[in-house]
């Protein structure tokens, strides 16, 4: 019996494909690797049915807590997925093909991908996309690089309101390139605009920041675009795209390059991943764009169709000279991004925009009414806010966890001296009772 | 009467007193195809022989153009930026890229003239 | 075909949201507002279901056609992968990070720590990060891995060195994590020429990155030679997991020399590609390398608990934001322990087995460069039908008319003309017979007739497509 049932080859077919190689066993292909270089051991265990494979991986599945109340962000979010998103990214036609190298074959991942950059330049207001990229944090750290390209600077402005995984990944992806990176220490849950301006000279290749930011407030950079761009550098944003139905785009701020994670746009949670990047930007930015883009042409029959395109950028031409290393990104997540965009289309987006916000300033109202919390006031927030505890939110947060409320972000393990602050994120999935519940147990936990 | 003096990456210059202008051999953008882009260097710019000097780009290939000789950029051909196409139909001629104040025109000795880079091309 | 913006009638809706249980929260100050909605479709969800089903019937895919895109792996992806992957929608990656929060995901943490477990038994290697998310972002990682290795010993290092026939992502990575390239050419014989190597390196190299079997396909019998070479110079040496596939239980790259691998679980564990990722990248390290592994690790405790490891002073930090693309490697975790140990064997038997089919029944009628015995993929050159005029490209708009995704083309680029085919373990012997005969009928064609070769493909939505046109144009977004 075949060890391996999606191996279709009898025994006979094999004999007569030997045959036509001119040789009789199977081993005598492996011919060329000398006994020395050859595996000692193999210890896998032997193989299962598809049926056990699915018993043990719905075990494993089990061992999760699976009905977690979430109130918990930190760049991936708890957010409605329709129906379609599941069943037309899952069409085989879609997930079982590659990087559409072959245009004629492949204008449905290529239309779609022109479709989904279409989308995230009218979502951020700039002007190009590429097919998108790994995450939020390494997008950001993309945009640096090419920041870094384009301005021929080495120095690299980082708001600490940016969320702290991102930050940590734009290091990392930097740590061995001759590059400063300095970080702007929050100043009341904002950027520093005053430390910025001292630290702005003509050595700067961009500042990041992030809106809203990591602990939810909502900013408006326009000035500071201004101001960036009057030193030649470039301001990249991080953007939260559901946010986008109703906040400001980049683009009308005057952002050079604008970056964010998508998981949100129809992308289950599914544990970190996979999700996708964005990256959009000036169209003169382009030639220095990372990752594949999309190009609308023609045939010779003036049919319209779509390409790869400005691929002498990248490293299947360029080597060690591309824009940057990416072959595979994550088109299948863009797909569902972008299937997710429009299915909610125009006016939805800005509806479940506004659905987060109302819920998120519920449940703000209602826990700021909580004896001895405070929840910071004057800065508007879209679907996360900052809240002070009377004591270290790490407990208030473990406490909660036993009765499956993933109650929010404590903030200690990121921002020195911030133990007693918690991120609270609300999306449009959350019920009212589900808030009051939440903050029914966090008064409780509170006066324990 | 301008001189043409070629290099074994292709590209040529062609000197006039003190100054020379500097493309691509018709080979050369030949052989890359439709070229979609050049990227040239900003006029001021001092490049020594045979360092990068501007680079090219068709929808299949990217490549190098190396200075034939060491010197400063005067000015760059700006019909580039919008008709990168100019270097397919007029590689030797309007698809120029860089005029360079030439620094050493013994430099030019270690170049090919137009017969040498025939013949060279014959060898290819 | 239209696009989805061009159907797009104001005021319809694809999907109702849920009504608000709220009150309606005071607007937010209007400078922080945008001006206009954004412009996103507006359809019906049945129109919305028509066009992107019929944007998926103009695609080839592995479930459509036989795709044997060489390096890539093209092999069937199992439908039980996808029913497992479904299982861990709901979870929240913040959850495990939370204080306490380990308790809560033990079956996800688990199930990376076991995965990370199955591969260093794969490749001989000692420990795993899960966290890279695509083929060239292992790379990356791996390179930066290296770096800190170095600058830990300290010495900061200049090079990387990658042999011609490399991926192009092999270099790229190299590049972008600080290195620059030297590059050695190959041999006659199919292999990284070893006397150029040996010159190439000096203490200056910080590694040596390497594809085995290479890009020809071929297994490199000099390799524990090659990284004796690179570890004299205190150079390490880096598997690119693109080729793995041809390998499984006959050689560890640990067990050869080298130090770091990444693995492409999009190619060799029977995820899909989804048409251009998500892919999966985890990393292997040898044992030095460890404590520059990136955070979060997670590790058993001493009552069995999988938690999160104290970070280490040494870590390189992050390469994505969480643990990585944990969908695609719960679906390679199911093919793991699904084939087990004699079906992996199995796999790399018969994909080496196709391979070398294809190409003995193919070798009258193409040339072949590199006439050895290939591994899970053979290329062959277009050079002689390029007499008639017709090259690599031709002979793929062929294919595609004939209902086959083409080989993978021009790669490796040492290969004028390069024609590179990986039909894969999962492919039946009459599909690669009606593939051979429509390959044979191409290279009589070019004789015979070249001018059809030129013209195709005719039975697709569009032909040939000018991408000049769209290099100059630009035109990436749609306008409105």
């Amino acid at each position: 019996m075949n060890d391996n049932h999606y191996c279709p080859h009898t025994p006979e077919e094999i004999s007569e494909m030997l045959s036509i190689i001119g040789i009789s066993s199977v081993e005598e292909l492996f011919a060329a690797i000398p006994g020395e270089l050859r595996a000692k051991s193999f210890n896998l265990p032997p193989g299962i049915s598809e049926f056990e494979t699915f018993d043990r991986m719905k075990a494993i599945a089990g061992e999760n807590k699976s009905d977690m109340l979430n109130f918990i962000g930190g760049g991936f979010y708890d957010h409605i997925i329709p129906a379609a998103v599941d069943h037309l990214s899952g069409r085989a036609e879609f997930y079982t093909a590659y990087t559409p190298y072959q245009p004629e074959c492949s204008q449905g991942t290529l239309q779609a991908l022109f479709e989904y950059q279409t989308a995230i330049c009218r979502l951020t207001g700039l002007d190009v996309s590429n097919a998108s990229l790994y995450d939020g944090g390494t997008a950001c750290a993309e945009a640096a690089m090419m920041a870094l390209r384009v301005t021929g600077r080495n120095r690299i402005i980082i708001d600490g309101c940016v969320n702290p995984f991102s930050r940590q990944v734009l290091k990392t992806y930097l740590f061995n390139l001759d590059v400063d990176i300095v970080e702007i220490p929050p100043l009341d849950g904002q950027l520093n605009r005053n430390a910025l301006t001292e630290m702005l000279d003509d050595s700067v290749a961009a500042v990041l920041v992030q809106n809203p930011n990591f602990f939810g407030c909502i900013d408006e950079f326009t000035e500071l675009a201004a101001q960036i761009h009057a030193k030649q550098a470039l301001l990249i944003a991080s953007v939260y795209p559901i946010s986008l139905g109703i906040l400001k785009s980049p683009g009308e701020m005057g952002v050079d390059i604008a970056v964010g994670d998508g998981q949100s746009l129809g992308n289950p949670l599914s544990f970190g991943g996979p999700s996708f990047g964005f990256i959009a930007a000036r169209k003169t930015f382009i030639r220095n764009m990372p990752g594949r883009i999309i190009g609308e042409t023609v045939d010779k029959q003036g049919r319209r169709g779509f390409v790869l395109t400005l691929q002498a950028r990248e490293q299947h031409i360029k080597r060690q000279k591309a824009t940057s290393n990416i072959c595979s990104n994550q088109g299948l997540c863009a797909l569902r991004g972008l299937i997710f965009l429009s299915s909610v289309g125009k006016s939805g987006l800005a509806e479940m925009a506004i659905l987060n916000r109302d819920k998120a300033e519920y449940a703000k109202s209602q826990i700021s009414g909580i004896p001895g919390v405070t929840v910071l006031q004057g800065i508007p927030t879209f679907n996360e806010f900052t809240v002070a505890l009377p004591q270290s939110a790490d407990l208030v947060v473990s406490a909660l966890l036993k009765k499956n409320i993933a109650a929010g972000v404590p903030l200690g393990q990121y921002y020195e001296g911030s133990e007693n602050f918690l991120v609270v994120t609300v999306t449009e999935k959350r019920t009212r009772k589900e808030i009051d519940c939440l903050v029914k147990s966090l008064e409780e936990a509170l006066c324990n | 009467m301008s001189e043409m003096y070629f290099t074994k990456e292709h590209e040529w210059i062609k000197v006039e007193g003190a100054k020379g202008k500097v493309g691509i051999s018709d080979h050369a953008a030949h052989e890359l195809g439709d070229i979609t882009f050049v990227e040239l260097p900003k006029p001021g710019k001092s490049v020594k022989q045979f360092e990068v000097l501007a680079a090219i780009e068709s929808v299949k290939a990217a490549s190098d153009i190396y200075s034939p000789v060491s010197g400063k950029v005067l000015t760059v051909n700006t019909v580039m930026d919008t008709a990168p196409e100019i270097v397919n139909e007029s590689a030797e001629e309007k698809g120029w890229m860089v005029e360079l104040e030439i620094s050493d025109a013994g430099e030019l000795e270690k170049l090919m003239t137009k017969g040498q880079y025939d013949e060279y091309l014959k060898t290819l | 075909m239209q696009l989805i913006y061009e159907q797009s009638v104001s005021g319809r809706r694809g999907v109702k949201l849920p009504a608000s249980d709220v009150p309606s929260a005071a607007c937010l100050p209007k400078n922080l507002l945008r001006s206009e909605a954004a412009g996103l479709p507006e359809l019906s969800e049945l129109d919305l279901v028509r066009h992107f089903t019929r944007l998926s019937r103009r695609n080839f895919s592995v479930d459509t056609n036989f795709y044997p895109l060489g390096s890539c792996s093209m092999k069937y992806n199992a439908k039980v992968l996808e029913n497992s992957a479904a299982l861990f929608a709901p979870f929240h990656p913040m959850t495990a990070l939370l204080p306490g929060g380990e308790e809560y995901c033990q079956g996800t943490l688990g199930m990376l720590y076991d995965l990370g477990q199955l591969l260093t038994d794969i490749t001989g290697m000692d420990e795993v990060t899960t966290q890279p998310l695509a083929g060239a972002h292992g790379e990356m990682t791996g390179i930066l891995l290296i770096s800190a290795y170095h600058r830990a010993r300290g010495k900061k290092k200049k090079y990387v060195v990658v042999p011609d026939s490399s991926h192009g992502t092999n270099p790229a990575s190299a590049a972008i994590a600080g290195y620059e390239i030297i590059t050695v050419p190959t041999a006659p014989y199919g292999d990284m020429d070893l006397d150029l190597f040996r010159q190439a390196m000096n203490d200056e190299v910080a590694a040596v990155m390497m594809t085995c079997p290479n890009t020809l396909g071929l297994f490199n019998p000099h390799i524990k030679e090659i990284s004796d070479i690179a570890h004299s110079h205190d150079a390490l040496m880096y598997y690119d997991g693109a080729n793995l596939n041809a390998i499984m239980g006959k050689v560890k790259p640990g067990d050869v020399g080298f130090d770091v691998i990444h693995v492409n679980l999009h190619k060799t564990f029977g995820t899909p590609h989804g048409g251009g990722g998500p892919g999966s990248g985890p990393v292997g390290v040898k044992k030095a390398l460890a404590p520059f592994l990136p955070q979060p690790r997670i590790v058993m405790d001493d009552e069995g608990k999988f938690v999160m490891e104290s970070v280490k002073s040494g870590t390189i930090g992050r390469t994505a934001n969480f643990f990585g693309n944990f969908g695609v490697m719960a679906k390679a975790y199911a093919y793991i322990i699904m084939l087990g140990r004699e079906g992996l064997i199995n796999v790399s038997e018969q994909a080496v087995l196709n391979a070398n089919y294809i190409k003995e029944r193919l070798r009258d009628y193409y040339e072949l460069p590199y006439d050895k015995t290939c591994m899970h993929e053979c290329v062959f050159s277009a050079s002689r039908q390029l007499e008639h005029g017709v090259h690599a490209i031709d002979i793929s708009k062929f294919l595609i008319d004939r209902g086959y995704h083409p080989p993978t083309v021009y790669f490796p680029m040492i290969v004028k003309e390069a024609i590179m085919i990986e039909p894969t373990e999962t492919e039946s012997k009459a599909t690669m017979d009606a593939f051979i005969e429509v390959m044979i009928e191409a290279a009589k064609t070019a004789e015979s007739n070249p001018q059809a070769l030129h013209e195709a493909p005719l039975t697709m939505p569009v032909g040939r497509l000018d991408e000049t046109k769209a290099a100059r144009e630009q035109n990436v977004c749609c306008a409105g």
